[in-house]
């Protein structure tokens, strides 16, 4: 499966995921500059990103968890998520966001 | 400062995390004494900071435990070998003396002697994150704090605090007596934090004791690093200036490697360079355990950092011994160890 991503520099980069990862975690494999120091835990938003819109709908809801975390994040977006609270699904190959700055 | 006052170790470990304490023990087998430093109040590093209650699969010989309770098995585990903690320091400064041995010095002002170091910092020290606002540097010590020290500093001031966390409320909730004015700005109406403080907060908002505002922080106005007002971009999009004199976010933590890159050692993307076989530095008597080090290979597990350990001990103990003989011991047939264990 793929993501495409567009990096802070605009550039876009097209890596490789495997079915029930994190987003995140493809996002690291692929060198990504993502700090995601928590490790998955939906406690630093340090793996912030912006959903492409056309992606939206087809991505899990957000938890109550993730809303509290990514409401300190900043330059947050209508379509910011955090991308350890996002697992590779079939319906998501082809998946397009946006790093968000880290902060 | 005298003599007296400096602390004298066989091993300063910097970093309490799971790694660092299990390093106190591999150092104990071989009876070496252990001082160990951390930026946190509490022990435990990331283990109790970022997933307490969290479950941990991957310990050997443990099919599940949580990060807190990993953390207290092995406070337990050494306790045999007396190690002593000093929290809530941050190692500031390292200095070589002639004969090899250390000079540590933390930002509170201990001060340590050292033969061997040992860098368990993890993924670096926990430093308050910075919200991102424009020129917030200027004022931080002056009229910014992201911690609060001393109550009666903050007496008679407009402040406006920031975040949805423990931190911001109860902070609201105690400091908006002495406060001539608090404004508690949020993204949300919920907050991360215990029902109580929340209830309570907004009880003091529907009085009027305090102000809350459902926005976020984006600008500062002020001179020469004193604080006149804050400019907060509310959910509705419009901007509104509240005047503060003091302005305290609190947006949890983050980590960086900090000091530590300044010690002349050979780094590798923010990670300390190891050999494999002592996990030393690039400096001789320094080790690095855990997360904080890279090599070939290098999976970041707590079990790996177990292992780091094991064999560093090995190489400090040629170090801070270098007459005595090494003599490997099992745990399991070492009488001498035994004892320990037991009298523990």
């Amino acid at each position: 499966m793929k993501i495409v991503v567009t990096d802070y520099a605009g550039v876009t980069h097209e890596i490789d995921a495997e079915a029930d990862w994190p987003v995140m975690e493809a996002l690291k494999a692929a060198g990504l500059p993502i700090k995601a120091e928590c490790g998955g835990c939906c406690l630093c938003a340090t793996c912030h990103v912006y959903i492409d819109e056309a992606w939206v709908p087809k991505v899990v809801v957000k938890s109550q968890d993730e809303e509290m975390t990514l409401s300190e994040a900043a330059e947050l977006s209508d379509h910011s998520r955090l991308s350890c609270q996002i697992r590779m699904t079939p319906e998501l190959d082809g998946l397009r966001l946006t790093l968000a700055p880290n902060f | 400062m005298t003599s007296e006052d400096v602390i004298n170790t066989d091993v300063l470990i910097i970093g309490a995390g799971p790694v660092g304490l299990f390093a106190v023990f591999e150092l104990g087998l071989l009876d070496l004494k252990c001082h160990v430093v951390d930026v946190l109040d509490k022990v435990g590093g990331q283990c109790s900071e970022f997933y307490p209650e969290k479950p941990i699969y991957d310990i050997p010989g443990l099919p599940v435990c949580t990060g807190q309770s990993l953390v207290d098995n092995l406070l337990q585990q050494i306790a045999p070998f007396e190690p002593v903690f000093h929290l809530g320091q941050l190692v500031s400064q390292v200095a070589e003396h002639p004969d090899g041995s250390w000079s540590v010095t933390t930002d509170e002002g201990l001060r340590f002697h050292a033969g061997v170091l040992v860098i368990a910092a993890g993924a670096g020290c926990f430093t308050p994150r910075r919200p991102p606002i424009p020129g917030i540097e200027g004022y931080e010590g002056k009229s910014i704090f992201y911690a609060v020290r001393k109550i009666e500093a903050l007496r008679g001031k407009r402040l406006v605090i920031a975040g949805g966390g423990d931190s911001a409320l109860d902070w609201t909730l105690n400091l908006h007596q002495v406060a001539s004015r608090v404004t508690l700005v949020h993204r949300r109406p919920e907050f991360r934090a215990a029902p109580d403080s929340t209830r309570k907060m907004f009880e003091l908002a529907e009085a009027g004791a305090i102000d809350f505002v459902l926005g976020e922080c984006v600008g500062l106005d002020g001179s020469a690093g004193e604080l006149a007002a804050v400019t907060v971009k509310t959910n509705d999009g419009a901007l509104e200036t509240i005047a503060a004199d003091r302005f305290l976010p609190f947006y949890g933590l983050t980590m960086k490697l900090g000091p530590i890159a300044g010690w002349g050692l050979n780094l590798n993307e923010n990670r300390i360079a190891v050999d494999t076989e002592k996990f030393e530095t690039s400096v001789s008597t320094i080790f690095a355990v855990g997360d904080i080090n890279v090599y070939p290979g290098k999976l970041k597990l707590i079990l790996s950092g177990f292992h780091e350990t094991a064999l560093m001990a090995q190489q400090a103990f040629r170090y801070l011994r270098p007459n005595k003989k090494l003599l490997f011991q099992y745990t399991t047939t070492s009488t001498s160890l035994q004892k320990k264990f037991k009298a523990a």
